[in-house]
């Protein structure tokens, strides 16, 4: 067994890119992620990495771009308006098949919006989020344990379908203090990259790492192999949990620290004999359709839970099709769901299915 | 037999798409005989840019990325700090360097970014067909100043070489013109002079070269020669701006 800490969940995230063997940070100071540079930028030069902090995010994610070009494990973090300035960035490294793994620490918008946790990223996330038909493996660890855990599986993911791999979190997970559990040994999967820009040595053809194509069959052909490649990872990637679903009638579906809220909502709840399940997708893309299946046919309604005006709603309600009732409730600017409101919400739908 | 001339090993045996009388032809072949001389193709990654050479990627023998607008220097610092014993060259335009990618230009030469800048002017943007660039001069013609810029209404054509000169960061900058045999000879002199410092790891590099638009400008290739000559070497003076070897 590894070492055992009290850790913040920002600095976790820091500390397993590094044991996943990443050595090359790129990334600019905004609320509420900053430990991730800090930690990177204290510990990078003692393993003798790259730390360094650019003159904007977009530079930032155009140094990631170089140096997954170049072949390294790559990380850059941000919070919600820095992501979209990171926006160019993560399409042309979609489109020119570069391994990376980018942190969204979110925080509540829109514009500067504040500082407070919200997850109204979602669908810049999980829908594309720059231009182009793209999609990026987005993971919602929902404690700082899952924090080093995802955060070594991102880089893993990365390099399997050379693609860039979010880390969706939020302000709470990114400043909570939590004991992790880490391992002696990071199960680190690392494919050979011969395609990368290293210098030919003159021993070989030139490598170009690019994403434009001007030929419009040659770009739809290339379109065709990601999304049949995506249609691979929705069906081998997809991550959830269920926890207390045997049984309950109404399914909460919330992910990340929201999913934590769910949990003692399910407490609550059974003090006063009612059952409830949670639902939490691990994966937010691939959308853990699977999961909806395994509870489908005794769960009598979904109510999901949101920091946002409700954005996973939507995947929600595609995967249940009309089957049965969604329901909803969400905060906003850096607001927190309680326990007391969502158990309101439950009695109403208890109540509605009653009559 | 002796061989007079040749193509460059590092440039590949592809026709170029340029226009005729553009002289992207002339600063690729310059590049690429930098290349074979100090013999550093194999350890060299170019970043090609957007713009008129977005595909230089085709042209050069060395490894190649593609960079989005203007972020050249940064997908540089990128590789450059990945592979540091490595030549890492950008080829970028006016628009890409002056306009867009000012921010990413001028960090890299602040940080003595060890990478060399090949700064294609030509005071127009080619590819998205003649609009105004940061380095049109006054009363130039473009489709986006069609009554010609004025500095009232458009500003003022930038001088790079210049501005980057005031930094601490670059070891050498100096600014060459394409426009006679007897100022391509001086761009290669520069060239070689750029590459060597870096791969010495001495700092930023960086070489303006007055190229033409004959394109654009709506001018025939030996008029085109002849505005840089007259026009723009006025407003952007050749020599150097900062060279490490020749301070304290």
């Amino acid at each position: 067994m590894g070492e055992k800490l009290l850790m913040k969940g920002n600095e976790v995230i820091a500390e397993a890119a590094l044991r996943a063997g990443c050595r090359h940070y790129f990334g600019y100071p905004i609320t509420p992620q900053t430990e991730i540079a800090h930690y990177m930028a204290r510990r990078m030069p003692q393993v003798g990495g790259v730390f360094m902090q650019a003159e904007s995010e977009v530079a930032a994610i155009n140094m990631v771009y170089g140096a997954a070009a170049a072949g390294k494990r790559v990380m850059t973090s941000s919070s919600s308006p820095g992501i979209s300035l990171k926006q160019e960035g993560i399409s042309y490294a979609v489109g020119a098949r570069l391994p990376a793994v980018v942190v969204n620490i979110m925080r509540a918008g829109p514009g500067l919006g504040g500082i407070q946790p919200a997850q109204g990223d979602y669908f810049q996330a999980v829908k594309g989020g720059g231009h182009g038909d793209y999609k990026l493996i987005t993971l919602a660890p929902s404690s700082v344990q899952e924090l080093y855990e995802m955060t070594v599986e991102a880089f893993n993911l990365a390099d399997k379908y050379r693609g860039v791999v979010m880390i969706l979190g939020d302000g709470m997970l990114g400043q909570m203090m939590e004991v992790v559990q880490f391992r002696d040994e990071e199960p680190i999967s690392e494919p050979a990259k011969p395609w990368a820009a290293t210098g030919t040595g003159m021993k070989r053809e030139h490598n170009t790492i690019t994403s434009i194509h001007l030929d419009p069959s040659v770009l739809e052909h290339w379109n065709d192999e990601r999304q049949n490649q995506y249609r691979v990872i929705e069906e081998m990637e997809q991550r959830f949990e269920l926890y207390n679903t045997d049984g309950a009638d109404v399914i909460l579906v919330a992910y990340g620290s929201v999913a934590r809220i769910a949990r003692n909502v399910i407490k609550a709840a059974e003090r006063e004999g009612i059952r409830l399940g949670l639902l939490r997708p691990i994966t937010l893309w691939p959308f853990p359709t699977h999961a909806f299946e395994h509870v489908m046919p005794q769960a009598k309604a979904f109510l999901v839970l949101e920091m946002s005006a409700g954005q996973m709603l939507e995947d929600v309600r595609l995967t249940v099709e009309g089957r049965r009732p969604v329901f909803f409730h969400g905060r906003m600017g850096g607001m927190i769901p309680t326990v007391k409101d969502i158990m309101r919400e439950v009695h109403e739908i208890i109540g509605t299915r009653e009559e | 037999m002796a061989v007079v001339a040749q193509r460059p090993h590092a440039l590949r045996d592809i026709p170029l798409h340029y226009c005729p009388g553009c002289t992207h032809g002339i600063s690729h072949r310059l590049v690429a005989e930098v290349l074979d001389e100090l013999g550093i193709e194999g350890e060299t990654i170019g970043i090609s840019p957007v713009g008129c050479s977005y595909n230089n990627y085709d042209y050069f023998n060395c490894d190649m990325v593609q960079a989005a607008h203007g972020r050249a220097p940064a997908v540089a610092t990128g590789v450059k700090r990945s592979l540091p014993d490595s030549v890492v060259f950008t080829y970028q335009g006016d628009g890409d360097l002056a306009a867009i990618g000012t921010a990413e230009i001028v960090h890299a030469a602040a940080r003595g970014e060890n990478i060399t800048v090949v700064f294609i002017n030509n005071t127009i943007y080619g590819m998205t067909s003649g609009q105004m660039a940061p380095t049109t001069l006054i009363s130039q013609v473009t489709t986006t100043s069609p009554y010609g810029r004025n500095a009232k209404d458009h500003g003022n054509p930038i001088r790079i070489c210049e501005m980057l000169a005031t930094l601490q960061g670059p070891a050498y900058i100096e600014r060459v013109s394409l426009h006679d045999i007897k100022h391509i000879r001086q761009a290669k002199k520069a060239l070689t002079k750029a590459f060597r410092l870096q791969r010495e790891k001495r700092g930023f590099t960086l070489v303006e070269m007055l190229s033409t638009c004959p394109t654009n400008w709506g001018l025939d290739p030996v008029e085109s020669m002849n505005r840089v000559k007259n026009e723009v070497i006025p407003y952007y003076p050749l020599g150097v701006f900062v060279d490490c070897e020749k301070e304290g």
